[in-house]
């Protein structure tokens, strides 16, 4: 022990740096501060140091070419011990790093921590999850696989919707007028020295203006922020009541990052690497890409977004909602702190929350995909076969010939496109089947050209068949009437 | 007070300092940002297109639609598959062919045909095109990305090079007619 306290006392003799790292340590924070509330910008900052060590592991082996970044991954998977633990540990420790940045976000929000004096602080850290997503992105472009290669796709589509130079931002972006080679190159550059320089620069100036300025005080209702008078206050409050954040603190933050990184080990153990998909061949058309979890809500909101509103809403969407994230210290820079007193806040969070769930919900369905091998691979279920004519089941042959079934589901099962078929015959007459059919609309394409009538016939007598037991098919109130004699007798009992 | 006299000097130097490596800084910039843009670099666009084969006429039967692929004009050895671009081929009649891009209209995602029902189907966000490449439903705002094609001794030859995206679709005509 003599010796070690030596060796200290030699190193800060010449370092000079132990005066400093004991008044931080021991700076005082409020009592109240002490909280369990208060663990998630420190979770955050644990596991981008997870990240730092896994990425540099493997960064060993992987290689940053568009020819061979698949197969090193297939190499770090399958052919280097413990390779796919560490790529587990990188890409789960990616999911909980987004999810933790959120969650601190959320808190500091509610907790009014982004009032005077802490703006800048707040505002860095929206670049700090900018960057964090940034990160997200371009390690998922970095799994070269399918997924990657479209994803990439995605990524030029939007931005080459921004006007006048929308074409050029995406060469800029794939280095190239393709996904290629260069693209994989740059986004390595991106990921790997550009975005972490930044992060860590950003994270750096974060922490600074905490330690400088103090953690936020635990909000009270009542307790209002003014300019003129909190800076005071605060010394008050942590003079009054602080405790030192070494060892009065420190130790909620510690056991929350143990609790993390045990979760994202567990995780990374149990569940395994994410991919790689199939490789980024773009002549393997039979794929149907998905972006990372963290960006499921916006392949959801891509889908329902009416085509008008697309580019707007690609183009200034995301311009509006950093600038708002942006101005929010300087818009509300004063005034309650309390989540109790703050019922806009509170619901701002719970609708972006819900929004989010919901998006992401939607998007592990994507209901409004064809399911493509629908029609080959999911049989018409017997109970919509039995006791039907030579005709009706002529018409279920042409349904699933056509690929109806990869739009409409049976039973629960196909696609989840267009509306369910199980009692069709409830809603619609023959005439508006034949008329739908043939004509689409709704969201549904013609089928016009591609039917013969006598596909037609057979088709929409099987939709015919499709009402519940018991419940009579939608009829034409008129129909009897226009097939009818003047008489008023029927003209034939089958027209 | 002959201290701020000598100050001064060394202010100015100063200055002349941090201007002089202002200078370089500037000078350094250009060949940099020169560097950063060469994808856009007016030589190169110029050079993303030309003329690549897809196969011999014999390949695309008459009224049929058939997938095709072709190695991208411009290519790196390090590209690996990813130089590797399908497309859709159609031939109408015999003598007219419609080119279509694999990418759909809406966000680039492979779009697959289906020759029972005539459509192509996007397994994204459910883009839906019509056999001619018109768009049937969904979210895309416009028809498949078409290209121009010639044919050639037999063969049957588009301009190709470069990415379709909504931004950007040049290449694209309505009803063209055969150059040769």
């Amino acid at each position: 022990m003599r010796l070690i306290a030596s060796i200290g006392e030699w190193l800060d003799e010449r370092l000079q740096i132990g005066a400093s790292i004991r008044e931080t340590a021991e700076h005082e924070v409020p009592r109240k501060s002490a909280s369990w509330f208060y663990v998630f910008g420190s979770a955050a900052f644990a596991v981008f140091i997870l990240q730092i060590v896994t990425g540099i592991m493997l960064a060993l082996i992987y290689v940053p070419s568009a020819g061979e970044a698949w197969s090193s991954l297939q190499t770090l998977n399958h052919n280097v011990s413990l390779g796919w633990y560490i790529r587990a540990l990188h890409g789960w420790g990616s999911d909980f790093m987004v999810a933790i940045v959120l969650i601190h976000m959320m808190q500091v929000f509610l907790f009014g921590a982004y009032k005077y004096p802490r703006e800048l602080t707040w505002i860095v850290g929206v670049f700090l999850l900018l960057v964090t997503l940034g990160m997200a992105f371009s390690g998922q472009v970095l799994r070269f696989d399918q997924d990657a290669y479209w994803g990439l796709g995605i990524g030029a589509s939007i931005s080459s919707r921004i006007p006048l130079i929308g074409p050029f931002v995406v060469n800029l972006l794939l280095g190239g007028p393709i996904i290629a080679g260069a693209t994989l190159s740059r986004f390595f550059a991106l990921h790997v020295f550009v975005i972490p320089g930044l992060l860590i620069t950003f994270v750096a100036v974060h922490l600074l203006m905490v330690l400088k300025l103090g953690i936020n005080e635990w909000p009270m209702p009542g307790r209002v922020v003014r300019k003129a008078t909190y800076l005071k206050e605060y010394r008050e409050l942590t003079r009054n009541e602080g405790v030192p954040f070494v060892p009065g603190a420190i130790w909620k933050d510690l056991f929350f990052s143990a609790f993390i990184l045990f979760s994202i080990a567990l995780c990374a153990y149990y569940f395994g690497p994410f991919g790689p998909s199939g490789p980024p061949d773009p002549t393997i058309i039979q794929t149907a890409p998905r972006p990372d979890y963290f960006f499921l809500w916006l392949y959801a909101v891509l889908s329902y977004l009416p085509a008008s509103m697309e580019t707007p809403a690609l183009l200034i969407g995301p311009v509006v909602a950093i600038l708002a994230l942006l101005l929010l210290p300087f818009l509300a820079g004063e005034g309650e702190k309390s989540w109790r007193r703050r019922p806009i806040a509170v619901l701002t969070v719970l609708l972006a929350a819900v929004a989010l769930a919901t998006f992401t919900h939607l998007a592990e369905h994507t209901p409004w995909s064809p399911v493509m091998d629908a029609w080959s691979g999911i049989p018409i279920p017997t109970e919509f076969l039995q006791n039907r004519t030579a005709l009706e089941r002529q018409g279920a042959l042409v349904f699933q010939v056509k690929q109806c079934h990869n739009c409409h589901s049976l039973a629960n099962q196909g696609g989840k496109r267009g509306p369910a078929l199980d009692s069709v015959a409830v809603r619609l007459t023959q005439d508006q089947l034949i008329r739908q059919v043939i004509q689409g609309g709704g969201n549904m394409p013609a089928y016009g050209k591609n039917l013969k009538p006598a596909e037609t016939t057979a088709l929409v007598a099987f939709l015919q068949t499709l009402h519940p037991p018991g419940q009579s098919p939608a009829r034409d109130a008129s129909r009897s009437i226009a097939l009818s004699d003047e008489a008023g007798k029927p003209a034939s009992k089958n027209p | 007070m002959t201290l701020p006299a000598s100050l001064s000097r060394r202010a100015f130097f100063t200055k002349l300092g941090i201007f002089l490596n202002g200078l370089v800084g500037v000078i350094l910039a250009v060949p940099i940002v020169r560097y950063l843009l060469s994808p856009v670099a007016r030589a190169r666009r110029q050079g993303y297109e030309s003329w690549v084969p897809l196969g011999n006429l014999e390949q695309f039967p008459s009224g049929e639609t058939r997938l095709a692929t072709y190695r991208n004009p411009v290519v790196n050895p390090w590209d690996g598959d990813t130089a590797d671009i399908a497309c859709w081929v159609r031939n109408v009649d015999g003598t007219t062919f419609q080119v279509f891009a694999i990418n759909c209209a809406h966000l680039g995602c492979p779009v697959r045909w289906f020759a029972q029902s005539s459509l192509f189907m996007c397994p994204c966000h459910g883009g839906v095109y019509y056999q001619d490449g018109s768009r049937a439903s969904g979210p895309p705002e416009r028809g498949l990305f078409q290209y121009h094609y010639k044919i050639d001794g037999g063969k049957l030859l588009i301009q190709a090079g470069e990415m379709p995206t909504p931004g950007h679709a040049t290449n694209i005509v309505r009803g063209i007619q055969p150059c040769a």
